[in-house]
């Protein structure tokens, strides 16, 4: 039986190593391989090669594939210094990883020759704990619970579709939660809004809003807006800066106006409506699909569109819809899966049934189309009236 | 013989039902077919003898719109879905 430093020698014999002169020609040369640190997570946060990924030796094996799905893929592996990764390196090619290499000297050679180094940003200790449902995900990880908590997400209306999504990306740690509404609480609301409560009875939906989700989650600004979504605060709410907005509005007014203001601001915008049993979800993402309207490019007469409160909704249904828009928006975020774009989800609560129809951008659409008509904000109220629009 | 699936809205004009049956060729035989004995329908689904701008109707998943709209032709035992806009959010 070899001892340890035999079973090394034998190791470094079968894989390929490279010193630091030589990674460092790899490392800028283009058709850079994937950079993997195999050290333990203090030592990664100590200070890494940039631009690496960590991935402790230990997890190699089972995490690797999602990293590199391409066998032929270039790999260079590093440690401490240069026997971990050796070991490493010969695992990889027994799963069949054909272009491994490993750092001779590791990390403690790279930093001694005074190569670039950069410190990660880490979760702290109590973040790792809140989210660590998340850092185990392969898509999420650490980087992308970072990135979650650098996102900013505005939430039109903080009644049935908003109480899931804003509970929910709040709860995932989305730094920056916007909530547009000039509404109070009332008892009618909470057979479904669960951002509510009976004690805040006659509150501004968004102060309360506020106060719930920064209960759940302290990590998470909330910045409320008490006031109706319009022609003449759009362009101030949007400078204060959103990665991604969930349409949850209430009547037609509001969503074309926070379409046209998407598309001109090239925000993706997650779409949901409901009507007793049913809903609807769907992603308008600027550049990459219709917009609302090239789905709809007109609102029906009023007297064809009840809305909730002449219809009725059931009240678990915001909660299913809402909760799909929250979905859509994390993965923007992350900027991870396959957005709802393109797609309408139709959910039937009756039936329990999804069905999708395909959306197209359409290239006469007057605001995403190839020659837009509509360049700047129209009088949203009289275009959904049924009279002549100005634009 | 088609089934055009009713939106919640509309439900009301045909009696409560989800899926109504209907007979044509063309998207534009069946909606007259289903107006034709619902005509209550006819003014939240056509306007001026096309389909209302703010009605999609959907052949197997497919805006009729990005066919040939009215005119698209339908196979026996195809699933048409109308969609107007809904608004409701609260």
């Amino acid at each position: 039986m070899p001892n340890y430093r035999e079973l090394l020698q034998q190791v470094k014999s079968e894989i390929d190593e490279v010193d630091v002169t030589q990674a460092r020609g790899l490392l800028d040369a283009p058709g850079r391989p994937l950079v993997v640190d195999v050290r333990e997570l203090d030592e990664w946060t100590e200070g890494r090669i940039p631009g690496a990924i960590h991935i402790p030796r230990g997890n190699l094996e089972s995490r690797i594939e999602q990293a590199a799905p391409d066998r032929a893929q270039s790999i260079f592996l590093y440690c401490a210094a240069g026997n971990r990764s050796a070991f490493a390196a010969k695992s990889l090619e027994e799963l069949g990883y054909e272009n491994v290499v490993s750092l001779a000297g590791g990390y403690t050679d790279w930093k001694r020759s005074g190569l670039p180094t950069e410190l990660p940003r880490t979760l702290d200790g109590e973040k790792r704990q809140r989210y660590s449902r998340h850092v185990l995900i392969p898509e999420v990880g650490e980087e992308g619970q970072l990135k979650l908590l650098d996102s900013r997400v505005l939430l039109l209306g903080a009644g049935g579709l908003g109480s899931p999504s804003a509970l929910y990306l709040a709860a995932a740690g989305v730094g920056r939660l916007g909530i547009v509404d000039d509404d109070k609480v009332d008892a009618s609301n909470l057979q479904r809004q669960v951002l509510h409560s009976t004690s805040r009875l006659g509150e501004w939906k968004a102060e309360s809003a506020k106060r719930t989700l920064e209960e759940l989650n302290p990590d998470v600004e909330v910045v409320p807006y008490i006031e109706r979504l319009t022609s003449e605060n759009v362009e101030r709410i949007l400078a204060d800066g959103w990665d991604v907005i969930i349409d949850g509005a209430d009547n037609f007014p509001t969503r074309y106006l926070i379409n046209d203001a998407a598309v001109w601001h090239d925000i993706p915008l997650v779409h949901g409506s409901i009507y007793r049993f049913e809903g609807q979800a769907t992603v308008f993402k600027p550049g990459d699909g219709p917009c609302y309207r090239c789905l709809f490019p007109q609102p029906p007469p009023p007297e064809l569109a009840p809305s909730c409160a002449e219809g009725g909704v059931l009240g678990v249904l915001p909660g299913i819809v809402g909760s799909l828009q929250a979905s859509e928006a994390l993965k923007l975020c992350l900027g991870i899966g396959e957005p709802l774009v393109g797609r309408l989800l139709l959910f039937d609560a009756l039936a329990t049934e999804f069905s999708e129809v395909n959306l197209r951008r359409d290239p006469n659409c007057p605001v995403c189309g190839d020659s837009p008509t509509i360049t700047e904000y129209v009088d949203y109220v009289e275009f959904c009236s049924g009279r002549p629009a100005h634009a | 013989m088609s089934r055009i699936r009713i939106p919640p809205m509309l439900r009301g004009d045909v009696g409560g039902a989800r899926e109504v049956p209907a007979e044509g060729d063309t998207v534009r035989e069946l909606l007259f077919d289903l107006m034709g004995r619902f005509p209550s329908l006819r003014p939240q689904l056509v306007e001026d003898d096309e389909i209302a701008p703010f009605v999609n109707v959907y052949l197997e998943g497919e805006d009729v719109r990005t066919l040939e709209g009215l005119e698209t032709s339908v196979d026996d035992g195809s699933t048409v879905i109308l969609l107007p806009a809904m608004a409701g959010g609260f």
